[in-house]
């Protein structure tokens, strides 16, 4: 393998009494896609802006391309692309003033930017708005327009806050088929969400929890790790279903799931006692299949491990 | 320093305030606005003041002063009275400020080469206005006496023949205006450039530029640089108006009045960035912006209050108000049409505060959150 585009080292982050990252260490392979997930406040954000070299690190540094972020923050502004959570372009400026506002900072030969430019338009569908105001455009348009100003200058690593956040369906899977796109073409990444099921899309990711590295792998692999059964179940009365599993001690949570149930059981349990529990209640049981983990249920086991363990 | 990414910035800033009228209004109008209203409320000349007589007289003579006081533009006769009871009335409802009453015999006393009193009364409920009111009349009769006296009589035997230079008509305007474009330009210039950092940060623009490999002194320049422009524009508006409708002289070098204006822009407007940068909130430093510009402006400057009559601890501190030397260049180079020489100290005093502005601005601006 290649040298790590990132090479994270007790990175940590404190503002007043609140650590915000905690001692994070991971690596980031050239070209790989990396996602960060946890829910709000776990920390993706103090992290990007960190490795972005925005905000400085209280403790530990991360070698970024090459560069520490501690001591020479500015190094590699011009090799990396960071799109912050909230939208950060000028609103007054209309599609193409932003884009060339960027391409300027960036130094995009001139001769070049035209070329490119039509291409930006070409995969986010943004030419014929170029003259409209960012301000006016929709959330998702937005996105891909904060995309191409972080594109314009072929960054080799892209550090993507919440960029699906807020956004349609379609255009979440344009912004998604634009970042697999640079991947592909040998860009590395690292973008945060707080969907789930958005992880899935990564080639790894690291779970943050309250600041801390809770886990880190392939999707996969993290959904084998559960280690527990993971059943879909259909009965005919559901809500009373749910009240007794709620009760059962073999039953680590329970959602209803469209038509059905989810159940992740305890590790230690066995499916044969639970449907035996609840058909004793009186519930008939129409169907039930065990399901592939969901990187939420590995997410919920993770942190209420990493809760267990600690004094 | 990159060229491009400093034009890149300053262009922006170009767009954005181009987009919005509030800016332009705050730019342009409000600095052109104020310099009207100021210069025509702050006047301190006192001019047809109202004016009762009461003429016991009844000669060509009594009627010659009465002219006299009309011809000296600084009265107009409003009301002939016709007994002494009307005047305290006429005062009391402020339908005249002031009463002549000439009394009977006074041709006769003066033909005789006698003393000829007249009396003057004055409402002193506006103090300042019935003192310069006085001087004005004490100067008209004394005019009127020397033409009398020449006919016949005795002539004062030393006159004071005084003669006031630069401003020769001792028109308080013609000293305020440029002293005004000098205070409202602290204020404005420190004004406007002390929302640029701030709104930036306010609306979350700022996290993206600090991520990009611009230059802290390309955002601080590339922003100050419309901001020098829409200042000279202001000044040079400022004062056409003044010379136009005020009929300021503007009688010394207009390049050295560009050049210190210039030191003095860059001073103020830095001064504006570095509050930006420093407060991160628009309000606040805009409200810091006026504090620190507008009071020591008006009061430490000279412009209202002679710095040479201040105590001496005041003295001292009017030489860290910026505006004090700008008001001296504005003066002398409008009213004196001195030049560099004479006012060497006051243009090192406004490099030095150009330099102190963009050394803070620069040191302030920080491409870090939090």
């Amino acid at each position: 393998m290649d040298k790590p585009a990132i090479s994270i080292r007790g990175l940590t982050r404190r503002f007043d009494d609140l650590v915000a990252v905690r001692d994070l260490s991971l690596d980031v392979a050239s070209g790989e896609l990396l996602g960060l997930v946890g829910p709000d406040g776990a920390g993706k954000t103090t992290t990007l802006r960190m490795l972005a070299g925005v905000l400085p690190p209280s403790e530990g540094d991360a070698i970024v391309l090459g560069q520490s972020i501690a001591t020479r923050p500015e190094a590699m502004k011009s090799d990396i692309a960071y799109m912050s959570q909230r939208f950060g372009l000028y609103q007054d400026l209309t599609v193409r003033e932003n884009i060339e506002f960027y391409a300027d900072l960036y130094a995009v030969p001139r001769v070049d930017l035209p070329d490119r430019i039509e291409r930006l338009y070409a995969f986010s569908r943004l030419g014929p708005f170029e003259r409209r105001l960012a301000g006016d455009l929709s959330g998702g348009m937005k996105q891909k327009l904060g995309l191409c100003c972080a594109l314009v200058h072929r960054p080799r690593l892209l550090l993507l806050d919440e960029p699906t956040f807020g956004v349609d369906p379609i255009s979440r899977r344009d912004l998604w088929l634009i970042i697999h796109e640079r991947i592909a073409g040998g860009t590395t990444a690292i973008v945060s969400t707080a969907y789930m099921e958005e992880a899935e899309r990564c080639d790894r990711v690291a779970f943050l929890h309250e600041g801390r590295l809770v886990g880190l792998d392939e999707p996969r692999a993290l959904q084998g790790s559960l280690g527990a059964d993971v059943v879909e179940l259909e009965v005919d009365r559901p809500r009373q279903a749910l009240v007794e599993l709620a009760r059962s001690p073999l039953v680590r949570s329970a959602t209803p799931f469209g038509d059905s149930l989810r159940l992740v059981l305890r590790r230690e349990a066995d499916w044969s006692a639970v449907r035996a529990a609840l058909e004793a209640a009186g519930l008939r049981i129409a169907r039930a299949d065990a399901a592939r983990p969901s990187l939420e249920d590995v997410f919920v086991e993770l942190v209420r491990r990493m809760d267990e363990a600690r004094p | 320093m990159s060229g491009r990414r400093l034009m890149a910035v300053a262009r922006k800033e170009v767009i954005q305030l181009r987009r919005d009228p509030r800016s332009l209004v705050l730019a342009f109008l409000l600095p052109l606005l104020l310099v009207l209203i100021f210069a025509y409320a702050t006047t301190l000349d006192v001019r047809d003041v109202r004016l009762g007589v009461l003429d016991r007289d009844r000669t060509a003579e009594s009627r010659l002063l009465v002219d006299a006081f009309e011809e000296s533009g600084y009265f107009s006769v409003r009301r002939h009275l016709e007994r002494y009871g009307d005047v305290d009335r006429l005062l009391v409802e402020g339908k005249v400020s002031a009463v002549l009453v000439i009394p009977r015999d006074f041709a006769v006393d003066l033909a005789a080469g006698r003393a000829a009193p007249v009396q003057l009364l004055l409402d002193g409920s506006d103090a300042n206005t019935a003192t310069i009111a006085l001087g004005y009349a004490d100067a008209i009769t004394a005019g009127f006496a020397a033409d009398a006296g020449r006919a016949g009589a005795l002539r004062p035997p030393v006159e004071a023949d005084a003669r006031v230079w630069y401003n020769e008509t001792l028109e308080s305007r013609n000293m305020i205006v440029p002293g005004l474009i000098a205070v409202l330009m602290s204020i404005i210039a420190a004004m406007l450039t002390s929302l640029t950092i701030a709104r930036e940060w306010e609306r979350g623009t700022m996290e993206q530029l600090v991520a990009t490999p611009v230059h802290r002194l390309e955002v601080v320049f590339g922003k100050l640089l419309p901001y020098i422009g829409i200042g000279l524009v202001d000044v040079a508006l400022a004062s056409l108006v003044s010379m136009l409708l005020f009929d300021v002289p503007l009688r010394g070098s207009v390049p050295f009045l560009l050049g210190t204006t210039l030191l003095f822009l860059l001073g103020a407007q830095g001064l504006g960035i570095f509050l930006s940068a420093a407060l991160r909130s628009q309000v606040l430093a805009t409200q810091a912006a006026i504090m620190v510009t507008y009071l020591p402006a008006l009061l430490l400057s000279g412009f209202i209050f002679a710095i040479a009559n201040m105590p001496s601890v005041l003295r001292l501190l009017s030489y860290v108000v910026p505006a004090r030397y700008y008001i001296e260049i504005a003066r002398g180079v409008f009213l004196k049409g001195v030049g560099p020489d004479a006012l060497a100290g006051a243009t090192i005093g406004l490099a030095l505060y150009s330099l102190l502005g963009i050394g803070l601005a620069v040191r302030a601006f920080r491409k870090e959150i939090a």
